[in-house]
């Protein structure tokens, strides 16, 4: 496979997101290229998850303005499937529970509508099972839980890891991790952060939403992004989150003189 | 020997009907059975058929279906027809003994009763009143109350023909037994089968009712079945209802459990005009445990209406019911679950379910569990819920590259599998699950899971019944 090294994957300009009426992120400017890493930090109450599901394509929120650009293609109104299928994937803050919907099956039919979508044929059955038992042993997911229900009874951390599992699963070319590391023991943390390093490629890019520097030990990010009140207010190396784990969110505040 | 029964008249006819022809109807009866069915004239003509002012029809309307006319035979109709029919039943890996019902005429034709155990009688309930009089009469009648419900009371006195069976004590019926309905005729049909079962002490069977049609003619079937339950016992019960948009079917079962016995019982209903599903449960021995199941999918002007009514007589029995649809288009359902504690049914369990989905905005569902209870030791529980599919639950589906389409299917089918998942024949629960799929995706016709081989809905369907064995 040939890639382009340093492809613009992800492009924000300008972007207003609305919540029933309500401005969130008030015009936010954002670059990610292929093989970057980039970390979003901020307060709670800021606009961090209102950007990873308005980027995944969550009905609800709506872009009043500027342009959510992935892979050259502007996505505004695209809905969450076709985001997907080009190569999005949400690690959600809140994994959903869904009773009587087993990982495996759940799986199996997003990776053929997936391929369906590029031109493919199904994935044989036994190429799937293979794949599954790696990727399981990627995030150290125990084989019982790709028969259960998905989500359903999973501990905080199973839920974690399960999202990295299914990123594993789909490959994508941009992952929005929304805060993964909440409700996490260390533990869990490293794992699920080894998990994310290893899926690592020079063709393609990572979002790490956090609230806090711990993850970043993890998983280092080339780039760190301060958000605030729906902008992003700082952006630079990884010493910036260093430095806010430090003075704390106040500083931030204080600068800005809010 | 038939009748038209007119829009309008439809009580009127069948009274006149009965009253011209009483010696002919009940030419197959029993002394005991002949009393029976006196009675249950006695009771169709002092009671009157229900209107919505009625509180427990409230919300099924029988007006529309009403305005049909119906024909009643006295004897067998398909005589004349040229007959060429297979009653093979396409479910893999499902063995069972068969019995055939065509028209509500039980057919030998279709039937396969090889190497019963022996004591086991598998018989049309006319002939258990010839052959076994004494276990017929014992149970005939006993458990259905005719006096207060007039489809009962029209059922007892115009029923000519149904299923038997009798289970002996400690016998274990390993194959089930599949009870075939078909409805394959050229006039609207009023059918009124009564059937009765009898399981002995620590006996266990598994019944599968299936109620097909085979073509879109209109018919109004109305069907009874008693079953008892002796100590011990374990029932397995499936009604698989797959019939055409202009089919009425209102069944009703009365189960009287004793002791120690145990029930299981499915109502599936996948297509059908107007179905209406009556279970009535009397828990009369301690220890008694009955689960009542139901799944409805139902979409464009179909209307399903299941009704229960357990009686706790005793103290230490469980009840539990869980019925589920998913409604489509402009399709209604009602549930109306009743659970009576007796002031001695002491550590009662009894839960009810009613959980819906609809889809669209025109389906409408109305849901009444209710507990009567008058023991102060039980625990209790009811619960209805009516909403859309899980909009967050979605959403992550999609998130994944799921079409909206999939992710739907997804959550229907994970909505309705949770009715079969406790069912223990394997090879009868793929089957409905793949129904069930089918069904979602809109992929199942009524031809389509009927015994009858007849994929293509255009081609004329051939009776081959040799009547001569009839």
């Amino acid at each position: 496979m040939n890639f382009e090294l340093n492809i613009m994957l992800l492009q924000l300009k300008e972007l207003h997101v609305s919540i029933k009426g309500k401005e969130i992120i008030h015009g936010l400017n954002l670059e990610v290229k292929a093989g970057e890493v980039h970390a979003i930090m901020g307060p709670n109450g800021t606009g961090k998850s209102t950007l990873a599901l308005a980027i995944a394509g969550k009905e609800g929120y709506e872009i009043t303005a500027g342009e959510v650009i992935f892979n050259g293609l502007v996505i505004n109104e695209m809905p969450p499937e076709e985001r997907a299928r080009l190569g999005i994937f949400l690690g959600f803050q809140y994994p959903v529970e869904i009773p009587g919907v087993s990982l495996t099956n759940f799986m199996r039919t997003a990776i053929n509508e997936v391929r369906e979508y590029r031109g493919l044929p199904p994935m044989p059955a036994g190429e799937f099972l293979k794949m599954m038992e790696e990727k399981k042993q990627l995030v150290e997911i125990q084989s019982k839980l790709t028969n259960r229900s998905v989500n359903e009874g999973f501990s905080g951390g199973e839920k974690k890891k399960n999202e990295i599992f299914q990123m594993a699963m789909l490959e994508p070319m941009l992952a929005v991790l929304d805060e993964t590391d909440s409700g996490l023991d260390i533990d869990a943390l490293k794992i699920v952060a080894n998990g994310v390093n290893m899926l690592r490629r020079p063709d393609n890019a990572t979002i790490v939403i956090t609230h806090y520097q711990r993850l970043l030990t993890y998983i280092v990010p080339d780039f760190v992004h301060v958000i605030y009140n729906g902008k992003i207010v700082r952006s630079g190396g990884k010493e910036l989150a260093l430095e806010l784990e430090e003075k704390g969110y106040d500083w931030i505040k204080k600068e800005l003189n809010v | 020997m038939k009748t038209t029964l007119h829009n309008g008249s439809f009580k009127e006819n069948l009274l006149s009907l009965y009253e011209g022809n009483e010696e002919y109807i009940a030419r197959n009866d029993s002394a005991y059975s002949s009393t029976i069915r006196s009675k249950g004239f006695v009771h169709f003509q002092n009671l009157n058929l229900p209107d919505r002012k009625n509180e427990l029809w409230k919300n099924t309307d029988l007006s529309e279906v009403l305005k049909n006319d119906y024909i009643k035979y006295l004897n067998r109709a398909e005589t004349g027809q040229d007959l060429n029919f297979m009653f093979t039943c396409e479910i893999h890996n499902f063995k069972t003994d068969q019995v055939s019902f065509l028209n509500g005429w039980h057919i030998k034709a279709g039937s396969s009763l090889p190497d019963l155990p022996a004591g086991v009688i598998i018989c049309s309930i006319s002939e258990a009143f010839r052959f076994y009089p004494d276990l017929a009469e014992k149970h005939y009648g006993r458990y259905a109350e005719a006096g207060k419900d007039i489809f009962l009371a029209m059922n007892t006195a115009f029923t000519q023909d149904g299923l038997f069976v009798y289970v002996p004590d400690n016998i274990i019926l390993e194959k089930p037994v599949q009870m075939i309905s078909i409805i394959n005729h050229n006039e609207n049909l009023l059918i009124q089968n009564r059937n009765l079962v009898i399981l002995g002490k620590n006996s266990r069977m598994t019944l599968v009712m299936c109620d097909d049609s085979t073509n879109q003619q209109a018919s109004f079937n109305n069907s009874v079945t008693e079953v008892f339950l002796d100590e011990g016992s374990h029932f397995e019960h499936y009604k698989l209802q797959n019939l055409n948009n202009s089919s009425t079917l209102l069944n009703s079962t009365w189960f009287y459990q004793e002791a120690g016995s145990r029930l299981d019982t499915y109502a599936i209903t996948l297509n059908g005009g107007l179905i209406r599903n009556y279970s009535n449960v009397k828990l009369n021995g301690s220890g008694a445990d009955a689960h009542i199941n139901g799944l409805y999918l139902v979409d464009r002007k179909q209307h399903v209406d299941n009704r229960v009514f357990v009686e706790h007589a005793v103290a230490d029995c469980t009840s539990k019911e869980l019925f589920k649809g998913i409604l489509d288009d402009e399709a209604s359902a009602v549930f109306n679950g009743h659970v009576l504690v007796k002031k001695d049914a002491q550590r009662t369990n009894a839960y009810q379910q009613n959980r819906n989905i609809l889809l669209t905005d025109k389906a409408t569902v109305n849901t009444r569990p209710f507990l009567e209870i008058y023991a102060d030791d039980v625990k209790c529980s009811h619960g209805a819920t009516v909403g859309q599919l899980d909009s967050e639950a979605l959403f992550y589906l999609r998130s994944r590259g799921i079409c909206m389409a999939s992710a739907r299917l997804l959550l229907m089918y994970a909505f309705a599998a949770e009715v079969i998942s406790g069912m223990t024949l394997q090879a009868l629960k793929d089957r409905i699950d793949e129904m069930i799929r089918q069904r979602l995706r809109g992929e199942l016709h009524i031809c389509q899971t009927c015994v009858l081989h007849c994929a293509n809905q255009d081609k004329e369907i051939h009776f081959d019944i040799d009547m001569s064995k009839i």
